[in-house]
């Protein structure tokens, strides 16, 4: 069974606040599915589908679907880290396909940045439970020091260069100048990345993302609905998902699942990277970007580092516009994760209401693509490719 | 007690391995179905799935993959990646060098005796 035009995104919606100290988790959850919601043109009594990652309070989808008083009867709470979001339209277009559901909500929300949860050197949520916890922890290991050694190991084998990964916050900083919400607005150069803190090599603090509190939703449902309602029509054309690891010691820190989940979604779509005019690109650091725009084929594997250079990124100067809402290294980044925002960019590209200074022209097919998890040690990785009809 | 000592306690099949190691033998895991080495240490191969699974010493050899240097911690350290003469890749840390002389592609050896908490000593690696 294919997904390729069974489904629609018709409502999307991201929290304008970056910092919510009296907002509780719920509410967060509550305000971004209402907005999405309302965005379009559907009330909560419209939803029967409901998915979450991990970072809504309690189990699975439980707390949430009572606290919003939901009547569901399709639910979802696969976590792979911050690509769970793009994964869960995936999702929700199979329910929708396979008929087990109408009104898919998906929703992330977080508020790290008020609850003071450390950055940089943030521990992952592991349990001494899991089979890897003393291969790994007990080392220091930590979110930034694994992605710093995949950027490490690139750099080694392909000779990408600081400036190069410096060129992807660059970017950033040249489309969150342009978004009112964003958390840091203020343009960057390739000198300040470098310029700014050594936090573990070679990454500096500014190939990091943000931490940031909010959240976002999105709202999926099938042809017939969305042909009623009355925003700009986003087609899923295609989506892939695949899980990344160790190997049993096999590792190789050069790739991505994004090299699977990408070929699937492209096949699905029946297009190529040549076809995508806007890409959103999961931004955790500036390496992240780098191994995911040629694990999705928009250039070949070690060249990644050449094609971000020189303003590749950004709208109307490069080829490739990536993360036009500022992304994870500029706008937001909820929870220390990133997911959904990545598809509200790219619904807003494909109906034509991005900032008008990035707003690409005749963007009629764009693309959403998450690794959630560690880059350097096991990870998820979602692709989503949308068309505007 | 450590969360370290309660991750350990939750995984009797690789028990063996810390307390060898505690005694100054490195050992990894192989499997006689399909005679590779594996990391982490496993009970079932990850390779061929067969449960013919045993400890055998190893050269405590290898070579840098690749590594990070941990700059805002309390006490910067070396992370890395190693790849051993048996052909696993581990995650470790390579003690006792100055950060300069780390680079992919050097000779490491395992370093015996890094206690770590709870009397529970680490796999770490120092230059060669």
């Amino acid at each position: 069974m294919s997904i390729n035009g069974q489904a629609y995104i018709v409502g999307a919606y991201e929290h304008p606040l970056r910092k919510a100290p009296d907002k509780s988790l719920a509410q967060l959850h509550a305000e971004v599915a209402l907005g999405a919601l309302a965005d379009a043109g559907l009330s909560k009594d419209d939803v029967d589908g409901y998915f979450c990652g991990g970072d809504v309070p309690g189990t699975g989808p439980f707390s949430m679907v009572d606290y919003l008083n939901l009547k569901v009867r399709h639910a979802d709470s696969t976590n792979i880290g911050g690509a769970s979001y793009i994964l869960h339209v995936n999702h929700a277009a199979q329910a929708i396909a396979a008929g087990k559901c109408d009104v898919a909500l998906v929703t992330l929300a977080g508020r790290p940045r008020s609850e003071g949860v450390p950055k940089g050197g943030l521990k992952r949520a592991d349990s001494p439970v899991q089979p890897d916890y003393a291969w790994e922890t007990p080392f220091g290991m930590t979110i930034l020091n694994v992605y710093a050694m995949c950027a490490m190991r690139h750099m080694h084998e392909f000779g990408t260069t600081p400036e190069q990964l410096a060129w992807v916050k660059v970017a950033a900083s040249h489309h969150a100048q342009h978004n009112p919400n964003a958390m840091l607005r203020d343009l960057v150069t390739v000198d300040d990345v470098l310029n700014s803190t050594l936090v573990a090599d070679p990454l500096h603090k500014l190939d990091c993302c943000i931490v940031s509190d909010g959240g976002g939703a999105v709202i999926v449902t099938r042809p017939e609905i969305a042909r009623q309602l009355k925003r700009p029509l986003v087609k899923i054309r295609g989506a892939g998902e695949a899980v990344k690891h160790t190997a049993g010691g096999a590792i190789d820190l050069t790739y991505s699942a994004g090299r699977f989940s990408g070929a699937a979604a492209f096949a699905e779509a029946g297009l190529t990277p040549a076809d995508v005019k806007y890409a959103s690109v999961y931004d955790s650091f500036t390496i992240t970007v780098i191994v995911q725009l040629e694990d999705l084929g928009f250039c070949a594997k070690g060249e990644g580092g050449r094609f971000v250079a020189d303003g590749n990124l950004i709208a109307g100067v490069g080829r490739l516009p990536v993360n036009t809402d500022g992304g994870g290294l500029c706008n937001n980044h909820p929870f220390n994760r990133g997911g959904i925002t990545k598809i509200i960019e790219a619904v807003r590209q494909l109906r034509g209401e991005a900032h008008p200074a990035v707003q690409v022209a005749n963007c009629d097919i764009a693309l959403a693509h998450g690794t959630g998890g560690m880059l350097g040690t096991r990870h998820g990785g979602a692709t989503l490719i949308m068309e505007r009809e | 007690m450590s969360v370290l000592r309660e991750a350990l306690d939750h995984q009797p099949e690789t028990k063996a391995f810390w307390s060898e190691l505690a005694e100054g033998r490195f050992k990894l895991r192989h499997c006689r179905a399909c005679e590779r080495a594996h990391w982490y240490p496993r009970a079932i191969c990850p390779h061929c799935a067969s449960p013919e699974t045993e400890w055998r010493p190893a050269s405590g050899q290898g070579t840098i993959y690749s590594y990070s240097i941990a700059r805002t911690a309390a006490q910067p350290f070396a992370i890395a990646y190693v790849t051993l003469a048996e052909g696993p890749t581990m995650m470790t840390n390579i003690v006792g060098s100055d950060f300069a002389e780390i680079a992919i592609g050097k000779p490491v050896e395992i370093a015996f005796g890094h206690q770590v908490e709870d009397g529970i000593t680490l796999p770490v690696f120092r230059l060669a």
